[in-house]
């Protein structure tokens, strides 16, 4: 860590002491929550992007499976759906799901029984028909029934830590298959691969109602540490128990982060981290060493995504609600490449100090821009133009703005970040 | 027959004006792909700022009582595609160009088009709120119907007056650029220094010039893009987010920096879009009495909430089997 970086982080500390002066120790505990689970998502995107040159573009839907995983483990059982019919259907179209991947996977498999060129591709073709016609037929009648008798299945009722654990498996496992189909392709075609997927998961969660609640939105969600409401029965003021209960979470993540950041920060140094910077700024040469670029590519891309994964049920946990509707590409996706290009792409330090500086400027835009839009308009109404119409509304869309500029500004005049990367090379 | 004609109205026509709308979306894309060699992502959000360019007009020119025969968003949409050549000259002026200047990588140009985005939403929210606008509050839409002259059909052919012009519109843009690329000089610039930008400047072509012409033709395609779908359905500030993926998916699936392949994508997208999520049981009704099975329903191919899906499974499928799309797009 560098000298300017000591710089950096303290005077981010003094800003975030300034902040907390302002807003009060309720608003800045719930704050520094969510900035640093959004650190620990920046890291994973600073993974992919920073040290393996992955473009990814599809960090809302990774966001998104994970809220959904913490959700699904953590809500408590819903009786009525497990002494339905549902489980049982579930199971047949599960089962059909199954079949179906059998056949697709069995057909591209064709050319070992001598089924070869034209043939094979008009069997592949078939098999996926015939799959998608299998699976309609057995999940549109049990998803009638389902949402028809008991709404939704609900969750496991486990801890929420294994929700976030689960979040990272199931990103992924997703992470797994958009490897696969994508990483060879070109960066461009990377970028809108992974947002078209980030957008078909979406679509995915907040329609499937009777997995996800759809709109109707599934709250609240526990905790894994205790709730202000059960500190307060124990006796704390009001005021206190927000902040003791946000503390007691904000340390949960706190160990998350300082053991993935530990775990990265090793990986960077060693070979491992000096193979992923031999592909990202040659992958030729590093092909030509020996270097299995796709696996390798393959491996940071879904390291990266499980992070994100985590992050995404950190985020939903202790929000408490799960609302697929409230997932956006801006919020979920470019905040996050604001905060690594901002920050430094290929330096955790930088990748952390961005999230926490952004999300924080993210935050405090909408009051900020509110103020000065009153201001604006109490003076414009002194000159007789009349008042700004709709201030809170539009104040709220300021930061859409801010973040435009910030990152405008950074590509421009600090292009590799505000704690860049550092390359020890022996001389 | 009926059946056919129901075919007819919700397949067809409205294939051929979101495919109308996707080409000329496409085309701005694959142009700027061609000539400066990155994707442009803020161009769904160029689309936005062009309808609401078009509106404000609109609104101007309503207020000023002049009537026309056609709608007004059509009337104004020549000055408003010059502003937003206007506008994205110095867009490029302001944001892309010095880093160009630097020598930057095409993904950081990648990058800060993000960030144009970012900008120019925020501004349009600034300005115009999250609601939604129509250019049809003050005016009608006027509707066409067309009786079939066979005996048993009692449905008629209906469009609306907007969706005609939109494909006169369409094609016009279509030729004139055909031409432009075809025949003019500067054309056939652009498309040498699509082919090989080194080449191109080492042969005397002044490759700053076609910068810009590339730019005033995909900013004020983009405005009329932006316009066009604002007049089919309705204008939103965060309309650029649901377009700009089956715009891209149309450039690549024509190769991207093919303009041909543009338009045919943008068709493509457009049909692949309105069949899948067509209820194909109603065709099907007819020959009920013929099938041995029991008509379901609804036998559309995916549900309406996942008519997005539709664009990326094509393009995921184009990139498997030809990667540079079907015609064959620049490379790198």
């Amino acid at each position: 860590v560098t000298q300017r970086a000591f710089i950096l982080f303290g005077a981010l500390f003094v800003l975030f002491v300034a902040i907390g002066w302002v807003l009060g120790a309720a608003n800045i505990t719930l704050l520094l929550v969510q900035s640093f689970a959004y650190a620990l998502i920046a890291l994973g995107l600073n993974i992919q992007w920073g040290y393996g040159g992955l473009f990814n573009f599809g960090i809302m839907g990774f966001l998104m499976l994970g809220g959904f995983a913490v959700t699904f483990i953590s809500f408590p059982i819903n009786a009525a759906f497990w002494n339905s019919e549902g489980p049982y259907l579930l199971a047949r179209a599960v089962a059909a799901f199954a079949a179906g991947t059998l056949l697709v996977f069995g057909a591209s498999r064709a050319h070992r029984i001598g089924i070869r060129g034209g043939w094979k591709t008009a069997l592949t073709v078939l098999a996926w028909a015939l799959a998608y016609l299998v699976y309609r037929s057995q999940i549109d009648p049990a998803v009638a029934y389902i949402e028809g008798s008991a709404g939704w299945i609900g969750g496991l009722g486990l801890h929420p830590v294994l929700g976030w654990l689960f979040g990272g498996v199931l990103a992924a496992g997703v992470a797994y298959i958009v490897g696969r189909i994508c990483l060879g392709l070109r960066t461009d075609y990377l970028a809108i691969a992974t947002i078209g997927i980030s957008e078909i998961i979406r679509a995915l969660l907040k329609n499937m109602d009777w997995l996800t609640r759809g709109t109707l939105t599934v709250s609240p969600i526990p905790w894994p540490t205790p709730l202000p409401q059960a500190l307060q029965a124990q006796g704390v003021t009001i005021t206190d128990s927000f902040v003791l209960a946000r503390l007691g979470f904000l340390a949960v993540v706190l160990v998350v982060l300082v053991a993935i950041f530990f775990l990265v920060q090793r990986a960077y140094g060693g070979p491992w981290g000096r193979m992923m910077r031999a592909i990202r700024d040659n992958h030729v040469a590093a092909a030509s060493m020996g270097k299995d670029v796709k696996a390798r590519q393959l491996e940071i891309f879904i390291l990266g995504s499980v992070m994100m994964g985590i992050g995404g049920a950190i985020l939903v946990s202790f929000g408490q609600i799960y609302d697929p509707g409230s997932f956006q590409p801006i919020n979920h996706t470019f905040l996050i490449w604001v905060m690594v290009i901002v920050g430094g792409a290929g330096n955790n330090w930088g990748a952390v100090f961005g999230a926490l500086l952004i999300y924080m400027a993210w935050m405090i835009s909408d009051p900020v821009a509110q103020a000065l839009f009153y201001t604006i308009s109490n003076w414009s109404t002194d000159i007789g133009w009349g008042a700004i119409p709709e201030i809170q509304s539009r104040a709220s869309q300021m930061r859409v703005l801010v973040l435009g500029l910030v990152i405008t500004a950074a590509l421009r005049f600090a292009p590799r970040g505000l704690i860049p990367e550092v390359v020890r090379r022996e001389r | 027959l009926n059946e056919l004609i129901f075919f007819f109205n919700t397949v067809v026509i409205s294939g051929v004006v979101l495919g109308s709308i996707y080409a000329v979306g496409a085309i701005g894309v694959t142009l700027i792909f061609g000539i400066l060699r990155f994707a442009h992502f803020a161009h769904g959000d160029m689309m936005t700022m062009g309808g609401f360019i078009a509106f404000l007009l609109a609104a101007a020119a309503a207020a000023a009582g002049i009537v026309a025969p056609v709608p007004t968003g059509f009337l104004v949409l020549p000055i408003a595609m010059v502003i937003a050549a206007v506008l994205a000259l110095g867009i490029d002026k302001g944001f892309y160009a010095p880093l160009r200047a630097r020598g930057a990588r095409p993904v950081t140009l990648l990058i800060a088009s993000i960030g144009v985005t970012l900008i120019i939403q925020g501004l349009i929210r600034l300005f115009f709120g999250s609601s939604s606008y129509s250019f049809f509050d003050t005016e009608i839409k006027q509707l066409y119907r067309i009786e079939v002259p066979l005996p048993d059909v009692t449905r008629t052919i209906n469009f609306t007056q907007p969706q005609l012009l939109m494909v006169v519109c369409t094609a016009l843009a279509v030729v004139a650029l055909h031409f432009f690329l075809t025949r003019s000089r500067l054309g056939k610039a652009m498309r040498a220094m699509s082919d090989n930008p080194d080449l191109a400047q080492v042969s005397g072509i002044n490759t700053k010039l076609v910068v810009r012409v590339t730019w005033i033709i995909a900013g004020s395609l983009a405005c009329m893009a932006g316009t066009m779908l604002a007049l089919d359905v309705s204008l939103k500030p965060d309309l650029a987010f649901n377009i700009v993926l089956p715009i891209f998916a149309a450039a690549i699936v024509g190769g991207l920096g093919q303009s041909y392949g543009a338009i045919a994508g943008g068709f493509l997208i457009g049909f692949a879009e309105t069949l899948a999520i067509f209820n194909w049981s109603i065709l099907l009704r007819p020959l009920r009495e013929a099938l041995p099975f029991d008509l379901p329903n609804n036998l559309a191919v995916v549900p309406t909430e996942y008519k997005l899906t539709v664009a990326f499974v094509i393009l995921v499928i184009v990139l498997l089997w030809r990667p540079t799309g079907i015609f064959k797009g620049a490379s790198t």
